[in-house]
């Protein structure tokens, strides 16, 4: 990290005010000339004058006349906001020599002259003393210099499912070297366990495959298989990571950004429509892994219950693809029935053979064990799942509304009706109940038109359940200091400006750890973050803006508070035990500085003093 | 002659205003905005042009986060009559959860401004979205119209007061106070190194007696800074029992803080340990 050394603080400040008219935005609604007349009169100001627009060309080269000829070394421009124009003054004072710390705005149009439109004289007053502000605050200004900070070449991607893979192809492609670092022993992520994928009735794995060889081809990509990041330390374009891996030796490395893609998993709907209870109870995605081993059991009628688990039930939030999982999944049972039941046959396990108390098959028994150990934090290992048998073959979809967005699915859903895939409404009222009547699977559900409660037989129920956040996202937030939403996801910086950025610099997200998203959305959202993370790669520095965070060590008692509350990570103990700013991780909100309980942190161009003595000179008589 | 001219115009409505005595007396509000939603919801609504009193004057920060408990009491030891703290809405702040802290030590300013004697409605949080101009005129309204009922501060002229409000910034300064509400949100969301939650109403309490304790020990060295004092003497001008008035002095002598001066007949008198500026 470059030092940062201060340029030699100013001599005696000699304070130039420039007050706007603004046309008659300012002037109509203000004395303007009284309030320079006055400015005049404030303690260091050399030189004070009002102009009909500051920000125009000649407004500007005044400023730079003024700096030259009274040779100011403070500027103050009273005018609109300076969310929209300090840095036009700023860039204006820095061509003339000027450190743009040194600059004060004052806003005088959106803060006085536009609110109080009635009362010229009271406004006036107003205006004299947030100039009076102004300068209380530029005498004590000091310049600074903005740090600049290497940004390392390289990323880390966290996860090898579409997304992860999506976005390191994209980085490796821009010839960025990324380690890609993938927990399970493949890659492929979630999609590994589905069938077909829905709109383009391609298998899923034919359709990843592409991808995934190029993935391990790329001379760019280092692939860690069976491993996770164990530690994340520093700050955009300096991550020190460590990366564990199964029978292998720690890894350490340095990355400049880090892409999170660790995905998202279903959410498992014990004790809800006999789930875990009665045989034939599956999800959606364990339905797709039978479909995947060709070893459905024989199928006569087949129940779809959307909804299982979310939109208020669990979860609060659409998982935004099971309506479509479940329409793909109807249209491939009643296409696909005839071929079905060939492959059950060669499978030679006949379903009707097998005793009900058998339940639940033996291969989802292991697959749901598993995943409850992984919950717990155990390795789960591949899964392997058989099933064994049909005649003439009903669907019906149980949903409280069929959400098939946009122009391939809505025709996808007509399509699923052209079938006669059957599609009943259920309210939360009324939802459908499943159960056993001696040997035989039930549905009982109300009839929203007839307003009657009706059954039905059926062989299979499949359960819609959403996508739900990864049991270690958590640790994986605290790890990258980053925040989770509300819902175990994790949170962008901006929904709909940034969302693949964190707030944190250098650290982005892409995928279904984000939200629940399908394939397409996925790689949309992998590139997009691939592109976002090569920025600063590409450009290989970033600047801190100079309003950053100090500790005084002489103050410091290593107590820690600091790094507990800033958001950014930008605090760590140095080997002396003391609090140390990451200048470059600093965003300057100041919430160390009132946090501290020494009081031995400040900001820099905000610290206590300056905002006191701007305040305190309101709250002073007027001489 | 200098005698003959006019003093400019400011000048003599401003006398005139100093004159009139409870009709023309204009709250001094101070506002600290932050950059991201309320001082950009102030900028809104200047280009909406909703209207509002002249008497706000508005102090940026970056985030509300970074007003201290100490700024405001200092502010209130130099006469202000209300402070506006503006910040982004909850899960809304630009730096994460700058604002949720900024609710801690808001409760913190509420506490020590009620411990102090001034009115705690003189402080105010609001949440000003960027978009939210309108709001911004209705609260700073609002605001100014319940600084007007309440009066002016009385720091000025009282000097009891002042030195309760001395008391009461340097509290917010200690140590003790300053770590609880620092740590307080960290253990309400992770909880201690033993994984255990806080429970709120009795963090509650426990910063309800800290803020009080360490306020009334302020308060004694602010009144023993001015001259030396008996135990008696404390009691009366802080209207605290004289058994506490003690525990107080043996803690802060124990600190370091306090010493026996002279007695006074048979009654010990007690006076500040300054410390130097410079060490």
């Amino acid at each position: 990290m470059a030092e940062k050394s201060k340029p030699e603080a100013a001599e005696k400040p000699r304070i130039g005010v420039f007050v706007c008219h603004c046309g008659s935005n300012i002037g109509g609604f203000v004395d303007v000339p009284s309030v320079a007349e006055y400015a005049k009169t404030l303690p260091d100001v050399a030189y004070a004058t009002d102009n009909l627009y500051t920000c125009a060309e000649d407004g500007l080269a005044g400023i730079r006349e003024g700096i030259r000829k009274h040779n100011l070394n403070r500027v103050i421009v009273a005018s609109c906001t300076p969310r929209t124009h300090a840095p036009l003054f700023q860039a204006t004072c820095e061509s003339a020599g000027l450190n743009k710390y040194l600059f004060t705005f004052v806003n005088l149009r959106e803060h006085c002259s536009w609110v109080h439109m009635k009362e010229k004289d009271k406004a006036t007053k107003k205006a004299r003393d947030l100039v009076k502000m102004g300068v209380a605050r530029a005498r004590l200004l000091e310049p600074q210099v903005e740090v600049k900070v290497d940004v390392a070449p390289s990323a880390v991607v966290l996860g090898g499912g579409v997304s992860g893979m999506t976005c390191a192809l994209s980085l490796a492609e821009m010839g960025f070297p990324v380690h890609l670092v993938e927990r399970e022993s493949e890659l492929g992520g979630f999609v590994k366990n589905l069938n077909n994928l829905y709109v383009t009735e391609k298998s899923a794995a034919d359709t990843i495959k592409p991808l995934i060889d190029k993935v391990k081809a790329h001379k760019n990509i280092k692939l860690y298989l069976n491993a996770q990041v164990k530690k994340v330390e520093g700050f955009i374009g300096n991550y020190d990571i460590a990366i564990s891996q199964k029978g292998a030796e720690e890894v350490k490395t340095k990355v400049g950004t880090i892409i999170v893609a660790t995905g998202a998993l279903e959410f498992m709907p014990e004790g809800l429509y006999g789930y875990n209870q009665y045989p034939n109870v599956v999800t959606l995605t364990e339905f797709e892994i039978l479909c995947k081993k060709k070893t459905l059991p024989k199928l006569k009628n087949v129940a779809f219950i959307q909804c299982v688990g979310s939109r208020g039930q669990v979860k609060s939030y659409c998982s935004r693809i099971c309506c479509n999982v479940a329409i793909k999944n109807a249209i491939n049972i009643v296409d696909n029935y005839e071929n079905m039941l060939g492959l059950m046959e060669k499978a030679g396990t006949v379903l009707d053979k097998v005793p009900v108390e058998k339940k639940v098959p033996d291969e989802i028994l292991e697959r749901r064990r598993r995943r409850r150990g992984r919950e717990r934090g155990e390795e789960g290992e591949a899964e392997e799942v058989k099933l064994g048998p049909s005649e003439k073959i009903e669907v019906t979809v149980f949903n409280r509304d069929i959400m098939a967005y946009g122009v391939e699915h809505e025709l996808t859903y007509n399509k699923a009706r052209e079938k006669r895939v059957k599609f009943v409404r259920y309210t939360v009222e009324h939802l459908p109940r499943v159960y056993m009547e001696g040997n035989q699977l039930m549905v009982a559900y109300f009839h929203e038109t007839l307003k009657l409660e009706r059954t039905m037989l059926v062989d299979m129920v499949i359960l819609s359940t959403p996508l739900v956040a990864q049991p270690d996202a958590g640790e994986i937030a605290q790890m990258l200091k980053v925040p989770l939403g509300q819902e175990g996801f994790f949170f962008e910086a901006h929904v709909k400006l940034r969302p693949v950025d964190f707030a944190t610099d250098g650290i982005y997200v892409c995928g279904t750890c984000r939200g629940p998203a399908d394939i397409t959305d996925c790689a949309t959202q992998a590139a997009a973050a691939a592109s976002r993370a090569a920025i600063p790669m590409a450009k290989g520095y970033v600047q801190a803006e100079a309003i950053t965070s100090l500790v005084d060590e002489n103050k410091c008692s290593g107590c820690g508070t600091c790094i507990q509350v800033c958001p950014y990570g930008a605090i760590r103990k140095n080997d002396k035990g003391f609090a140390e700013v990451i200048v470059a991780a600093c965003k300057g909100c100041g919430c160390c500085g009132a946090t501290c309980p020494e009081g031995a942190i400040t900001m820099t161009n905000y610290t206590d003093a300056q905002l006191l003595a701007e305040a305190k000179a309101a709250l002073e008589e007027e001489g | 002659m200098k005698m003959a001219e006019a003093p400019p115009q400011h000048k003599i409505q401003d006398a005139k205003e100093e004159l009139k005595p409870s009709t023309g007396w204009e709250p001094r509000v101070i506002g600290f905005l932050c950059n991201w939603c309320s001082y950009a919801g102030a900028d809104l609504c200047g280009v909406s042009r909703y209207q509002y009193p002249t008497n706000i004057r508005a102090v940026r920060v970056m985030c509300s986060t970074r007003i201290s408990p100490h700024l405001v009491m200092d502010l209130f030891h130099a006469g202000a009559d209300g402070v506006l703290v503006g910040g982004c809405h909850l899960n809304d702040c630009h730096y994460i959860s700058g604002n949720f802290y900024t609710e801690k030590r808001f409760r913190l300013m509420q506490k020590l401004l009620q411990d102090a004697g001034i009115e705690p409605e003189r402080v105010r949080l609001e949440w000003v979205s960027a978009s939210e101009g309108e709001k911004f005129s209705k609260v700073v309204t609002e605001f100014t119209e319940q600084i007007k009922k309440l009066g002016p501060s009385k720091v000025k002229k009282d000097q009891v007061l002042k030195s309760k409000v001395a008391a009461a910034d340097g509290a917010s300064e200690t140590f003790r106070l300053r770590a609880l509400v620092g740590k307080e949100l960290g253990l309400e969301k992770q909880g201690n190194v033993y994984g255990m939650k806080l429970d709120q109403a009795e963090f509650e309490k426990l910063i309800d007696q800290a803020t009080k304790d360490e306020f009334e020990r302020c308060l004694i060295l602010e009144l023993s800074k001015q001259k030396p004092r008996s135990v008696k003497e404390l009691g009366i001008i802080m209207e605290v029992p004289t058994d506490r008035v003690l525990r107080h002095i043996v803690a802060l002598r124990q600190k370091n803080m306090i010493s026996m001066d002279h007695p006074e007949g048979f009654t010990p008198t007690y006076r500040t340990i300054e410390i130097g500026g410079e060490q």
